[in-house]
């Protein structure tokens, strides 16, 4: 736990109570996946909680946040509501992304989370992206941009950096790094496993948060967060953190140590940050119990939700494919069923 | 109607585009103070500025990353990569980003991209430099693409792209740039997409030509008619997708023979595709099995005297169509 004070109580209480539903929302949603109500893969965020409620608490409603294939969590940070997180996984139209996406893409243009991407460093570019707009149009938004470990050896680690750096564009880079590229540990994958000065020589200085700690996250993330929005710098921070399940649910974690788990386990994110809140009297054991209760009925809330939502129609399989215009009139096969008048075409 | 390269045809809806939407920039390697590697950009840094026209590194994914991003966000970008070669190191942010984004995230944002990018042999560059990838797009929903082969088409179908608020791919070519054509001064002057041009009337057989194929198709065409008494109708899809497939089927309805040529490889190819299509919507108006010139199923070779018989020319346009009426004999090469 680092020196830096904790804000006003009741922001440290919604913090907890943030990180508490993904907690539970993630233990939830493993157990749905293992009664196969959720398909695909699963990457759960359980140990990661105060990296994404830091992070995301840094930001203002205007700015715009990217993260990855693991991002459940960001979503429910940044307001979206947990039963279409839930829909989402489960396939249903009330989802987030009315069943399109599932775990790996979540999306939520309302609050500006502005998606997981299921490519490993695929989503750097598009936050280059909407700090570019940002910077065309002239306003204030900045871009928080998530991603980890095994990111940075992607080219789009290096390209993004740099042009973000020559056109002084609004984002913070923020390397999540939980010491596994999927069952990789960090010093076999990356050469430099200080990741904070990976980008230096892209023009992009490094700070480091302990993304254990939301309230060292927070403060680390507006730091960061105020450099590349009235200085145009962009900034890379490293959030050191772990992730105490493994890559996705189907992962035997052979490549690390009960040990290894045991100790950072000790390190509870959820667990030290409520220890301190009740250690300098923000929180009592009562509150402590009722803040766990309301997350767990969140949690039952949002599953008979997804459960009660349907499942999406056949004949909606082409809508979105395209935007219809003059131009594009219908969904336009080239299949074998030809190019006749297909579902999902609306020609009135 | 004013005379002028398709080259200037591009350059002017770029301008007019620019000028009629704040939001429309221009990005990719070169296409600033250097006026673009093909010379399509000249004059406009100096007319809109660098906000607007954007030199960048050579990042090819990144450069179509930010294009997306942007692009989510109220922007209109138009990137140029400076051949469809090196789009191959973009084919991510292409078909998972700026294709797939809208779908995946159930519709809630668009991709207003246009990623233009000229293609095509004959310039003796070897295997690297001189692709044709019409089909490799055409494959991925999500994507619009155009392949214009006049200089009015240049026009106007850049002109529809810019404003559409689907990602396109539009796809240029490289020994067209330099040629000149009729082009409409109306400053609203587009061309739809989906609207097949038809090139030649003609009365017996059909013949696509696909991006700059059409013009092959075309001279192919003259030389029917005056040396074998055959009036080939030459149809130019101009895009891809969508595609015009009712105006090829009228055709074929017409002539009951049909040849597609492509530039691009025979497998998997355009014409593979619109040869099953139109013996799919077609097959009782068919006389003879759909024919195809394609180039050949190799890298392509440096060599002059190889490169040369590595893609489709006039002659083997003939060949293929009088293969179809049961003939044998063969015009001479040269």
């Amino acid at each position: 736990m680092t020196e830096n004070p904790l804000p006003a109580p009741e922001v440290s209480l919604d913090w907890l109570k943030s990180m508490t539903l993904i907690r539970r929302f993630e233990e939830r949603a493993g157990e749905q996946y293992t009664r196969a109500k959720i398909g695909g893969f699963l990457h759960l965020a359980i140990g990661e909680e105060a990296t994404i409620v830091g992070a995301v608490a840094a930001l203002r409603p205007t700015d715009y946040m990217i993260a990855t294939y693991r991002s459940h969590g960001q979503a429910l940070a940044r307001g979206s509501e947990p039963g279409r997180v839930m829909a989402e996984l489960f396939g249903r139209v009330d989802g987030l992304c009315r069943g399109r996406g599932g775990s790996m893409h979540m999306f939520d243009l309302e609050r500006r989370f502005m998606g997981g991407f299921g490519i490993v460093g695929g989503n750097l570019p598009l936050a280059a992206g909407f700090g570019l707009t940002s910077d065309y149009l002239g306003n204030e938004a900045a871009t928080l941009c998530q991603f980890g470990d095994g990111a940075s050896n992607q080219g789009t680690f290096g390209e993004t950096l740099n042009l973000a750096a020559l056109w002084r564009l609004p984002v913070v880079f923020m390397v999540t790094n939980n010491q596994f590229g999927m069952g990789t540990s960090l010093e076999r994958h990356s050469a430099q496993t200080n990741l904070q000065i990976k980008g230096e020589g892209f023009g992009v200085p490094g700070l480091e948060c302990d993304g254990m700690d939301v309230v060292d996250t927070w403060s680390v993330t507006k730091e960061a967060m105020r450099i590349a929005r009235e200085e145009r710098q962009p900034v890379l921070v490293e959030a050191l953190n772990y992730r105490f399940r493994g890559h996705s649910i189907a992962d035997p974690e052979d490549y690390r140590t009960e040990e290894e788990v045991l100790a950072w386990s000790k390190r509870d994110p959820l667990v030290t940050f409520a220890d301190r809140l009740t250690a300098e009297g923000v929180l009592s054991a009562e509150q402590r119990e009722v803040i766990d209760l309301q997350a767990t009925e969140i949690v039952d809330a949002a599953v008979a939700f997804a459960d009660a939502s349907p499942e999406p129609e056949p004949s909606s399989l082409y809508d979105d494919v395209y935007v219809l215009s003059d131009q594009v009139r219908g969904w336009y096969s080239a299949d074998h069923r030809g190019a006749g008048v297909q579902k999902g075409e609306d020609l009135s | 109607m004013a005379e002028m390269r398709y080259r200037e045809a591009l350059n002017q809806a770029l301008a007019e585009e620019l000028e009629r939407d704040p939001n429309v920039y221009l990005m990719g390697q070169d296409i600033s103070v250097f006026g673009g590697a093909f010379k399509v950009t000249e004059g406009l840094m100096d007319r809109f500025g660098e906000k607007r026209i954007r030199d960048t590194p050579i990042s090819e994914n990144t450069i179509v990353g930010i294009g997306v991003g942007s692009a989510m966000t109220g922007l209109r970008p138009v990137i140029e990569l400076m051949t469809i070669n090196f789009s191959l190191l973009a084919l991510d942010q292409i078909i998972n980003h700026a294709a797939h984004v809208r779908y995946m995230f159930g519709g809630q944002v668009s991709v207003p991209l246009v990623v233009r990018m000229p293609q095509g042999a004959g310039h003796q560059l070897g295997p690297t430099h001189s692709h044709s990838f019409e089909a490799l797009y055409l494959h991925v929903p999500g994507l619009l693409v155009a392949v214009p082969s006049t200089a009015a088409d240049a026009k106007g179908l850049l002109k529809t792209a810019i404003r559409d608020d689907n990602p396109v791919i539009f796809i240029e070519h490289e020994t067209l740039y330099g040629q000149r054509g009729e082009v409409p001064d109306d400053p609203d002057f587009t061309v739809p997409f989906g609207l097949a041009a038809i090139r030649r009337e003609g009365s017996d057989v059909t013949i696509i030509g696909i991006s700059r194929m059409a013009q092959t198709a075309e001279r192919a065409a003259e030389q029917l008619a005056t040396e074998h008494g055959i009036e080939a109708e030459v149809i130019d899809p101009r895009t891809l997708r969508p595609l015009d497939l009712d105006t090829i089927l009228e055709s074929v309805a017409k002539t009951n023979r049909c040849v597609i040529v492509e530039e691009g490889w025979p497998h998997g190819g355009v014409g593979a595709n619109l040869a099953a299509l139109i013996q799919e919507q077609g097959f009782d108006d068919l006389d003879a099995p759909v024919g195809r010139v394609t180039g050949v199923d190799a890298p392509m070779p440096y060599a002059k005297s190889l490169e040369q018989i590595s893609f489709p020319h006039e002659q083997q346009v003939i060949e293929a169509t009088l293969a179809l009426f049961g003939e044998r004999k063969r015009a001479s090469r040269g």
